[in-house]
């Protein structure tokens, strides 16, 4: 038990606990607050429709952190995360779907969609979804047994790179066209949608609403440490080799396969996560969340927010999700333009990220500060500048 | 003496005119058998009107068809001196069929013919007999059509006498199905026999039910056909025509997949060779895709207003002018953003991606978000018929030859110009090309603008075929990559063997799966086959090109 | 086979050297590696022509040869990078290296250096050795791997002995090319190979680098056999007891430096070494 405890708190350092800290208690304590115990007409006052807008935001955090994992450190990009994303939403929307019962169009014990297509009976693949804990934990294993199949046949046959990026995008790809189908017993394009309870409490209620947005807080922070301390350990040393020399990596012993394979699988049970919080915030799921649109700008999240950082990844992923809920509201002719813009940006100007900024000025900062030291001489702004500029000109190392 | 040439014109004009002597000699007989039947159609004796009609049924006389199809509608009309009229749809107009005059109807003396229904049903092989040996070809055909469907044994001397004359492959066709329709019933064993080799040769499907016929039993037991040479001679004939429907139908699948392998083709073509010099996935290329079937659509618009008679070529047109709209927007391309991510392959994906996003909106917002419409032109239209049952459309061997004109092309392009020598040797080993003088960007400019420009080629080829919007690309980007996957990089024979794998291999999924799951099933047919050969089907090989 | 023999799952520390590797090695014959009749065929070109080589325990040999004679597919068969189109490549009596994969081999008991120093840039000098700790190198194991004050000793030991205590805790892409190449050399030494596979250890160095170089590998002979393979003569004579000469996949000749530098074949071949 200490070991854990202290395994734990070697994740960061405290200044980094505290900031952490400070973060859950704003957003997760003082948001609330500020949308259910203060008078609507005042500007501090958080609107109803924030909450499940920062849930969802959140959900997208947890995806951005599970990018991270595999592209960050283990420099495999996927384009194709959203396959598991939206079959946690789906094992969480099949669920809701159950808990519908007999107040749907159709007063039926089988989902509308089902009625309408003349079905006499639930699939086989629908039982057990009327329990929450199995369906639970269909959110979780479904994402992570097709992970690791995929990532066996593609990891084994040494596909990598651009190749395997392709073939994430054909795997998305031809799941969303299945899920279209009406025949396949997912309620085909339109998807599982008009859910009214979870556990028993009304989806429609304000405090379900802030219940299910604190589990996503509270689950995104969990996801943050457990990453954490699969990147603080030798494992995650071994992932990031893989990514910088799979070759020596194998040379000095280890097995690549099962590598990527763990890091592959643990991010899909963390998308499936997220999919199974997102569903019941945004009230529907349908295969257009298998997009490949939709999961190559996953990848954007992290790249503007900073890869192999985590916090970047999160970062990025609240930064692009808010400015996108902005832009199709205010603007939406621009939005493509933006994000696509965001793109080009990103990879052309900012490899590291914004994070990768910050960085980039607070390595300037020192290596100013310890030259002037070294020369004995006080800092003024001018020679600061100036240093500043000799090492901006220096190649610096990817 | 008179020069030979002369002598020999001479006798050819005298030749001439005596031949045109004795046709003016014989038409008057010929009228006027006709002229004393035609009068007989105004005859109140119903004997003589019989013969009257037999007469002109059996003459063969193309003017006489007409005047039966009008003695049957009920607007023919007959006038005391034996000429007979149609009369317009307004009743204003007459029509003599003979002289091939029309009179203002008011005022002649025309009385309606005696119409029953044993006349008509006199008129109908007479009209029948007519048609089948009209000069008109539609008229014959129609005739032909009608009588396979409802022939009686009559008819069979009809269908014969019209079969002995006839030219038109199709009409000859119908007609003899109609024959061995009949003959089949024949009581004559010889005949039936004869009737079932004629439809093993014919090999239409549809008379395959007749000889079912013949092999069934009634319910008591008995056959049907109480011959048993015939039940086997019958048998042994369905047989031989499944056999060849089977090779027609894997012929018209071979070609099916053949014209899905060279769309698969065209729009691949440009990444393979994109992604062979430069490791870079261009997210876009599906969007150069779209810019080219843009761009026929334009041309389209351009040849309807400007040069409307010439419509029908704007597809010409429309190829060079893709080729060039998209090499503009690859060179942008290269030049703007790729250049600064070469050999960041993940990266170029991800910026590829965000152009992608900008062409599609662009497009959105300049030429509307709905599909727009491109028309084939009329040399694109239909199709050639190979079999019965198998129709190819010309738009898709259009395409076939497309492919294999680019493909050519391409390949002259790479095996014998300077360009296409520095092009291979900067795919096959870039630092060593660079180290001999090879002016790398430079290649990859050219090599950028050229696959983009195929794939506006490629996109003028899909405006063919489907709709066109601003998403056109989206579909087509997956199954680029399959290929590209599939086939390798490096050689053009790799991106042909892969699409036209990957076609053929659609075609012949179809039958048994629908559209998605058949596409599922490659998919993972293709990361199996990675598996293998990770580098595809014709791998690059040797170690510079390890990366 | 057996691979579950080579799983190593000691914990506590990396093995003192010297120490038997696993117990699938079968040495006891004196021959380390048995290399026979191996051809390796590139799109028709042979790189390695019915090769034979046998390498003794605990013995340092020297591979020479022109370009393009085979060395580096040679190293590459052995290690499980290219597959031979015939032949066989034994390890020890009973460890058929055609067979294992390139982790598996590792495990075993070789080490390889390449030719280029191939080190771990994003990790310090300090994280890269300890990666290539002789320790378990299961998920698991290092999911929840934890340093010991024994093993971080051990590594210190190791940057001590490759000269690089200054540079702990620096990223390894920020060394310069011949500290790389030690720190290569360093992590092979905490792999504890049975055979180490070293490819142009000294290439780009100076000349104290290359006596230092020579020391330490001279050094290792004995605990470990090792294979040099390497272009420069100089180099060679320092360390070499047996050399053998590569040309054209196949062995030219076999022996000590002065007799192969005197064999009229090699002097053919190689216009004076």
């Amino acid at each position: 038990m200490r070991g854990i405890l202290h395994g734990v708190a070697a994740l960061h350092r405290p200044r980094g606990w505290i900031v952490l800290g400070v973060l859950c208690l704003a957003g997760l304590v003082g948001l609330p607050l500020l949308n259910g115990m203060t008078p609507p007409a005042a500007w501090y006052h958080v609107p109803a429709f924030a909450v499940p807008l920062l849930g969802k935001f959140f959900c997208y955090g947890i995806v951005a952190l599970a990018m991270d994992l595999i592209w960050g450190y283990t420099g495999i990009l996927s384009l194709g995360h959203g396959v598991f994303f939206a079959l946690g939403g789906y094992a969480m929307g099949m669920h809701l779907m159950r808990n519908i019962g007999k107040e749907g169009v159709y007063r039926s014990d089988l989902p509308d969609f089902m009625v309408f297509l003349d079905w006499k009976e639930l699939p086989w693949f629908w039982y057990g979804f009327d329990s929450f804990w199995f369906a639970a934990s269909m959110a979780l294993l479904v994402p992570a047994a097709l992970a690791y199949v995929f990532g066996y046949f593609a990891f084994r046959s040494r596909i990598r790179g651009v190749y395997f990026s392709i073939i994430t995008q054909a795997l998305t790809f031809a799941a969303m066209l299945l899920f279209f189908r009406n025949n396949t017993g997912f309620g085909g394009n339109n998807g599982l949608t008009d859910f009214k309870r979870l556990l028993g409490y009304s989806l429609q209620e304000p405090s379900t609403k802030v219940a299910l947005y604190l589990i996503s807080g509270a689950a995104l922070v969990l996801a943050y440490l457990a990453c954490r301390a699969i990147v603080g350990s030798k494992l995650g040393r071994v992932l990031t080799a893989i990514r910088d020399a799979e070759s020596r990596v194998m040379f000095s012993g280890y097995n690549p396969l099962h590598y990527k394979l763990f890091a592959w699988t643990v991010s899909a049970l963390l998308c499936g996560l997220a999919g199974a919080l997102y569903v019941p915030q945004v009230g529907i799921v349908n295969p257009s969340e298998m997009q490949t649109s939709n999961s190559i700008e996953m990848a954007i999240w992290v790249a503007v927010g900073g890869r192999g950082t985590l916090v970047g990844a999160v970062l990025g992923a609240v930064l692009v999700n808010g400015a996108k809920s902005v832009f199709t509201v205010q603007w939406p002719q621009a939005w493509l333009f933006v994000l696509g813009g965001l793109f080009v940006f990103v990879t052309l100007f900012l490899p590291k990220g914004l994070l990768g900024i910050g960085e980039r000025l607070g390595a300037l900062r020192k290596l100013a500060a310890r030259r002037m030291r070294a020369q004995g001489r006080p800092q003024t702004p001018e020679r600061s500048a100036a240093l500043s500029a000799v090492s901006a000109a220096k190649p610096h190392h990817e | 003496m008179l020069p030979r040439s002369l002598r020999i014109a001479l006798a050819r004009a005298s030749a001439c005119a005596a031949l045109l002597a004795a046709l003016a000699w014989s038409l008057p007989a010929q009228s006027a058998g006709l002229k004393s039947a035609l009068k007989d159609l105004g005859s109140d004796d119903t004997d003589r009107l019989m013969s009257a009609i037999d007469l002109l049924g059996n003459s063969g006389d193309p003017a006489a068809l007409p005047i039966l199809q009008a003695y049957r509608d009920e607007t023919l009309r007959t006038a005391r001196d034996g000429r007979v009229f149609v009369l317009s749809k307004d009743g204003k107009q007459a029509f003599d069929p003979v002289s091939r005059e029309t009179v203002p109807a008011e005022g002649l003396p025309l009385a309606a013919p005696f119409v029953s229904n044993r006349v008509r049903r006199a008129l109908a092989p007479a009209i029948a007999s007519l048609a089948l040996v009209s000069p008109d070809v539609s008229a014959r055909a129609s005739a032909a059509e009608e009588l396979s469907k409802r022939a009686s044994p009559e008819d069979a001397a009809r269908i014969r006498t019209a079969l002995a004359r006839e030219a038109v492959p199709d009409i000859r066709k119908t007609l003899l199905a109609a024959l061995a329709r009949l003959d089949l019933n024949s009581p004559e064993r010889a005949v039936r026999l004869a009737a079932i080799q004629l439809v093993e040769a014919e090999g239409d499907v549809q008379l395959k039910v007749d000889l079912l016929r013949l092999t069934a039993t009634r319910e008591d037991g008995s056959f049907v056909e109480p011959d048993a040479g015939i039940r086997a001679a019958a048998v042994s004939a369905m047989k031989a025509m499944d056999q060849r429907q089977k090779f027609v139908n894997l012929f018209a699948n071979l070609l099916y997949g053949l014209s899905l392998g060279s769309v698969l083709l065209l729009t691949a073509l440009g990444l393979a060779i994109t992604f062979g010099l430069m490791g870079v996935i261009n997210m876009a290329h599906g969007e150069m895709l779209m810019l080219g079937a843009y761009t026929a659509y334009a041309m389209q618009n351009l040849f309807r207003s400007a040069l409307p008679g010439a419509f029908d070529y704007y597809v010409l047109a429309a190829l060079p002018a893709a080729f060039a709209v998209c090499a503009a927007v690859g060179v942008l391309l290269e030049r703007g953003v790729l250049r600064f991510l070469y050999g960041r392959a993940l990266e170029s994906l991800l910026a590829t991606w965000g152009i992608s996003l900008i062409l599609i909106q662009t497009v959105r917002l300049v030429f509307g978000a709905q599909n727009v419409t491109v028309t084939n032109p009329a040399w694109l239209s239909g199709g050639y018929t190979a079999f019965p049952g198998l129709v190819l459309p010309w738009s898709r061997i259009a395409i076939v030859l497309l492919g294999l004109v680019v493909v050519a092309l391409v390949s002259l392009l790479l095996q014998r110009t300077a360009l296409g020598l520095q092009v291979r040797a900067v795919t096959q080993n870039r630092t060593m090309a660079a180290a001999i003088g090879v002016r790398t960007a430079r290649v990859d400019m050219w090599t950028f603008a050229f696959g983009s420009g195929i794939a506006g080629i490629g996109g003028v080829a899909l405006s063919q075929l489907g709709n066109v919007g601003p998403e056109l690309g989206q579909s087509y980007i997956v199954d680029s990559f399959m290929v590209v996957v599939l086939g390798g990089v490096g050689k053009i024979a790799g991106s042909v063997a892969g699409a036209m794998g990957l076609g053929i291999l659609a075609k012949y999924l179809e039958p048994f799966t629908d559209a998605v799951l058949g596409k599922i099933i490659l998919l993972a047919l293709i990361v199996l086959f990675i598996q293998k050969r990770p580098q595809g089907l014709f791998a690059p090989k040797g170690r510079a090109v390890e990366g | 086979m057996s691979e579950t023999t080579l799983d190593l799952q000691s914990e506590s520390g990396p093995l003192p050297p010297g120490r038997p590797v696993g117990p699938g090695l079968d040495a006891s014959h004196g021959v380390i590696l048995y290399v026979e009749d191996v051809t390796v065929s590139f799109d028709g070109f042979k790189a390695l022509d019915g090769l034979t080589l046998y390498i003794d325990e605990g013995e340092l040999r020297c591979l020479i040869g022109p370009n393009g004679a085979g060395k580096t597919t040679l190293l590459d068969v052995i290690t499980g990078k290219t597959r031979p189109d015939r032949g066989n490549v034994f390890f020890g009596q009973t460890l058929d290296l055609t067979r294992l994969s390139e982790s598996r081999i590792a495990q075993a008991g070789i080490g390889r250096k390449f030719q280029r120093p191939t080190v771990f840039p994003a990790h310090t000098a300090f994280e890269n050795l300890e990666l290539a700790m002789n320790t378990g190198k299961r998920v698991r194991q290092t999911l929840f791997a934890r340093l010991s004050g024994a093993q971080r000793d051990a590594i210190d030991g190791v940057l001590a002995t490759v000269g690089l205590p200054s540079e702990r805790d620096r990223p390894a892409g920020l060394l310069s090319h011949g500290q790389k190449q030690w720190l290569e050399i360093g992590m092979l030494l905490m792999q504890e190979p049975r055979l180490l596979l070293v490819d142009e250890p000294v290439a780009g160095m100076s000349q104290q680098e290359t006596e230092k170089t020579a020391e330490l590998l001279a050094s290792l002979a004995g605990r470990h056999s090792v294979v040099v393979v390497e272009h420069d003569m100089d180099f060679v004579r320092k360390i070499a007891r047996k050399v053998t000469v590569l040309h054209e996949g196949a062995i030219l000749a076999e022996g000590s430096m002065e007799q192969v530098q005197n064999d009229p074949r090699v002097i053919d071949v190689y216009l004076g070494a």
